[in-house]
């Protein structure tokens, strides 16, 4: 379950229907990319790819810096042309429209504020450009900056205001056009930890007051994991995975995917089926087997992954009774983040697989210490298995 | 369509009025002097044809600058007095720029700006201004003879050490303020960390300081050979008749005997020795802007 | 932090050498007698005759008309010219173009001069005011795009980005956000341009027509003759609009500079 639908349940007003277009065979997609490629001279940004993004998606483009995220964006917006083929805004083709006569918006990652014209002059540039009639501009205008709480702020220039106040002015002047898209560029590098996380909250209110279709690229996975009804993981111009936050984290298709998302540990080894859907995983380094559940198929002694998040690893002083999974180790480290702790276990010599667990308990009452014997056991189905 | 008309306007006039002109000069350069109007030829027309033009135009004129030695004696001494003059700006130059550098942080925005200025005054006047200090019953000689530190007054003015005095003074920001923009970026904890290792201050000054203003050294040291190599105001105000330099004698060729092709043979010359300096100082440049990335 | 004597003595004796040479200009330019290096009593005779000299005054008004225009005429084109050359991606002959821009800068003034001097004589057009002009705009468009050029580099495209997203053309973009922002170097390099062609010498001596003698061909032909207190006169009222005019645009731009650390630390506070 993603974490846009567990929001709306909560909220009388909108319907608890689950917000999954994508899954709806007869839904049209607002954006289609169709087998895109963009080259720089030598250099390929973008690898013949293929995607759909849906209206009143809050749409999410997250991978390393260098990945292709941003040249997706860019010719979303216009700035870019694609080397070959086709991006559909709404059914047409947008490849040959110039980025001024688009219904795209975007949201510049410097914010691109205008520092000559006041916040209120920014916000009002765009609808200027479409000669607005004068009452229906201020109406706008206004509307804007009370969406964006900047209504104190409306006649000060973009230097005198804070860097908080300069983000939600970008956002309003980007959103007072009422694009049928709107792109996000980092839109919260710029802010500290903090200010951050508050700030994505309030984008996805807006998003979800507005109706508009937000794509955002950024490369922190935690933002895209929480503002996002859908992330495409993305790796030197192609996209490797295309799912809701939690099948991401949950289900990753590659070791890449696991790697770049959260903390995981990654054991290597080869499979053999023992069951409908059960595999028995032999662990390279050391020969030990465990048992772990798949629903893709693998062949008998395929080499494969076996990817664990540490929070799904029990730690325990002696062998769970029943346990499927157990592996003895020793405590090589302890990571304590306040509400929970990381333990490094040393298991068959030098190989380390962290545990997490939460902390309950004050830490006085802490069960384990360095080089304490330990077992760590997980369930059959709390690792994926992963081919590459 | 715009960014043709963006393009073609700036092009198309610095083609007319700056590449043109000097083919001219070049097609001058290689015509005889003649007593017509315009005093030289062979002159186009369309009757004779383009072969018959081009076959009258010869190297004559190069030829003659090489005979008469006024002409090369006139650009050695250039070379010379440009040479030394650039010589003399760095000695005074660099001594200021670095005082600049390491005078308090609220006073160097004053100093630059008192750097600049004079900058922005008729450089006609600054140059006349050492018309009146320099001459035998000038400000200078009054001073020098009321101290007794001479008895008869020194003749300074209509000489070449007037000439130098003439550019070091003129050209002396040029010099100042890409050396103080080199220094400034100097990180001071370089010198500390010199000093903390060992080096004593003029040990670090010239391990340090010096090999790292070294970009600035030389764009300064262009920016005044290059303009002092062609100057003609300072060698006719304050130089006298044995000063010669190049731009004052293309002048007289060209208003006084009114040689034209001699004229346009001269600045051609000049022009390819001046080719040499100015290519060494873009790579110069493009070298600092490549470090600065 | 303390100066030591070595860099507070040569900054000492480098500025009095900077500037000892226009104070006595100064000084002498008050001075009663026509003999310039004797101090004979105060005196603003000198400015009063000056004011007199119809031949000054003529020359001051054709300089005058020359710079205004030539600046204006060279600030249009040295900013589109910057513009192409940041801005205008690749083109045939582009490296032509930025040398002929370029070039200028380090050419010898006799060499422009004596062209463009047999230009004006090739194509049969008169020697005057109009020549001046195109001569001075071709030299001193170069210092303009200098100057424009380097604050385009520094300007952040995403400000014209935001524009043309929002729907503006791209002449509107440059009109409404690259224009109000550059407007400073753009105005610098006006002022530039201007003082350039009030300065100007040689170029003009080469392409101005016996009508049209500017006021440094006038003072030079009156120099060449020896020190004369008019010219002191002239060339003290010369430095003082000069520094008035550069004392005034450093007071400002500074007053902005810190008006804006102001605000920007007022807002910083506020959140």
């Amino acid at each position: 379950m993603t974490l846009r639908p567990f929001l709306q349940q909560g909220r009388p007003d909108l319907p608890a229907t689950v917000f999954a277009p994508w899954a709806d065979p007869n839904q049209k997609p607002l954006i289609r990319f169709q087998n895109v490629t963009k080259r720089f001279g030598d250099f390929t940004a973008i690898d013949d790819l293929s995607l759909d993004i849906y209206e009143r998606e809050f749409f999410a483009l997250l991978g390393p810096s260098g990945c292709g995220k941003t040249t997706m964006m860019r010719m979303l917006a216009g700035f870019e042309n694609p080397t070959s083929g086709r991006i559909e805004l709404a059914g047409q083709d947008i490849v040959p429209v110039p980025p001024n006569k688009r219904a795209v918006n975007m949201m510049f990652q410097s914010y691109a504020l205008f520092p000559h014209l006041t916040v209120w002059d920014n916000i009002a540039f765009g609808l200027r450009r479409d000669s607005m009639p004068k009452i229906d501009l201020q109406r706008r205008v206004e509307e804007m900056l009370k969406l964006t709480r900047l209504e104190k702020f409306a006649r000060r220039k973009p230097h005198q205001i804070s860097g908080g106040q300069r983000q939600r002015v970008a956002l309003a002047r980007s959103l007072a056009k009422a694009p049928k898209l709107l792109l996000l560029d980092e839109p919260l590098g710029a802010l500290d930890k903090k200010l951050r996380q508050d700030t994505q909250f309030e984008l996805m209110d807006i998003q979800e007051k507005t109706g508009t279709t937000f794509v955002i690229v950024t490369h922190d996975q935690e933002e895209a994991m929480t503002v996002a009804s859908r992330v495409a993981v993305m790796d030197e111009g192609r996209l490797i995975q295309v799912a809701t936050p939690a099948d991401i984290y949950e289900a990753p298709n590659s070791v890449y995917v696991a790697d770049f998302i959260g903390d995981v540990n990654i054991l290597e080894g080869t499979v053999r089926a023992t069951g409908p859907n059960r595999y028995h995983f032999t662990w390279a380094d050391t020969g030990e087997s465990v048992t772990a559940a798949s629903e893709r198929p693998f062949s008998d002694g395929q080499t494969a992954h076996l990817a664990i998040r540490p929070e799904k690893v029990q730690i325990s002083a002696e062998r769970p009774e029943g346990a499927e999974n157990a592996i003895k180790g020793k405590v090589h480290d302890i990571a304590y983040l306040g509400n929970i702790s990381t333990f490094h276990v040393r298991v068959a010599g030098e190989r380390i697989i962290k545990a997490q667990s939460a902390n309950t308990r004050r830490i006085t009452n802490r069960a384990f210490t360095w080089e304490d014997d330990v077992w760590l056991s997980w369930t059959p189905t709390a690792g994926v298995v992963l081919s590459d | 369509m715009r960014r043709a008309i963006l393009i073609l306007v700036p092009y198309l006039w610095l083609l007319a009025l700056f590449l043109v002109p000097f083919i001219i000069v070049g097609r001058i350069s290689l015509s005889d002097t003649a007593l017509a109007r315009p005093p030289y030829l062979p002159q186009f027309s369309w009757d004779e044809g383009i072969w018959a033009f081009l076959s009258q135009l010869d190297f004559e004129n190069f030829w003659f600058l090489t005979t008469d030695d006024l002409y090369w004696k006139a650009y050695l001494s250039s070379l010379q007095i440009a040479i030394t003059a650039t010589f003399f700006a760095l000695l005074i130059g660099y001594p200021i720029a670095y005082g600049m550098a390491r005078a308090p942080e609220e006073w160097r925005p004053t100093l630059m700006m008192l750097v600049i200025l004079p900058f922005w005054t008729s450089f006609l006047i600054r140059v006349y201004s050492w018309i009146g200090i320099l001459s035998q019953e000038g400000y200078l000689n009054q001073i020098l003879l009321w101290a007794g530190i001479i008895d008869a007054p020194l003749i300074i003015l209509n000489t070449n050490t007037a000439v130098y005095i003439g550019i070091v003074y003129t050209y002396l920001p040029f010099m100042i303020l890409p050396i103080y923009s080199a220094l400034d970026r100097l990180d001071g904890s370089l010198i500390e960390a010199a000093e903390d290792l060992g080096c004593s201050r003029l040990q670090a000054f010239w391990l340090i300081t010096v090999p790292l203003s070294k970009n600035g050294i030389i764009a300064g040291c262009f920016l005044v050979f290059i303009p002092a190599l062609g100057e003609f105001v300072i060698p006719s105000l304050l130089g006298g008749s044995e000063t010669l330099m190049i731009g004052k004698i293309l002048w007289e060729e060209f208003f006084n005997n009114r040689d034209w092709p001699v004229a346009s043979a001269v600045a051609v010359v000049l022009l390819l020795i001046l080719v040499v300096p100015i290519v060494l100082f873009q790579r110069n440049q493009q070298r600092q802007a490549e470090e600065d990335r | 932090m303390r100066m030591s004597w070595f860099n507070a003595t040569s900054l000492t004796l480098g500025f009095a050498f900077l500037y000892l040479p226009m104070v006595i200009l100064i000084i002498y330019s008050f001075n009663e007698s026509r003999l310039v290096t004797v101090w004979a009593g105060f005196s603003t005779k000198w400015y009063g005759e000056l004011l007199q000299n119809q031949s000054f005054l003529d020359a001051a008004w054709v300089t005058l008309k020359v710079a205004v225009f030539s600046s204006t005429l060279a600030t249009i084109l040295g900013t589109m010219a910057a513009y192409v050359l940041v801005r205008g991606g690749r083109f045939m002959g582009r490296t032509l173009f930025s040398g002929m821009i370029y070039a200028p800068l380090v050419m010898p003034e006799v060499i422009t001069g004596l062209s463009l001097l047999l230009l004006f004589i090739g194509i049969g057009l008169d020697r005057g005011v109009l020549t001046i002009v195109l001569a001075h705009t071709t030299f001193s468009m170069a210092f303009v795009s200098v100057v424009v050029s380097s604050r385009l580099v520094t300007f952040d495209r995403s400000l014209e980005e935001a524009a043309l997203d929002l729907g503006a053309s791209p002449w509107d973009a440059f009109r409404l956000v690259t224009l109000p922002i550059i407007a400073p170097a753009v105005i610098s390099g006006w002022l530039l341009a201007f003082t350039l062609s009030l300065d100007d010498l040689v170029i003009a001596s080469f392409t101005a027509g016996p009508a049209s003698t500017t006021l440094p061909i006038r003072i030079f032909s009156a120099v060449r003759l020896g020190v004369s207190p008019e010219i002191n006169a002239l060339s003290t009222i010369m430095i003082a609009i000069v520094t008035v005019g550069v004392i005034t645009a450093s007071l400002v731009s500074k007053r902005s500079m810190v008006r804006q650390k102001r605000d920007e630390q007022a807002a910083a506070r506020a959140t």
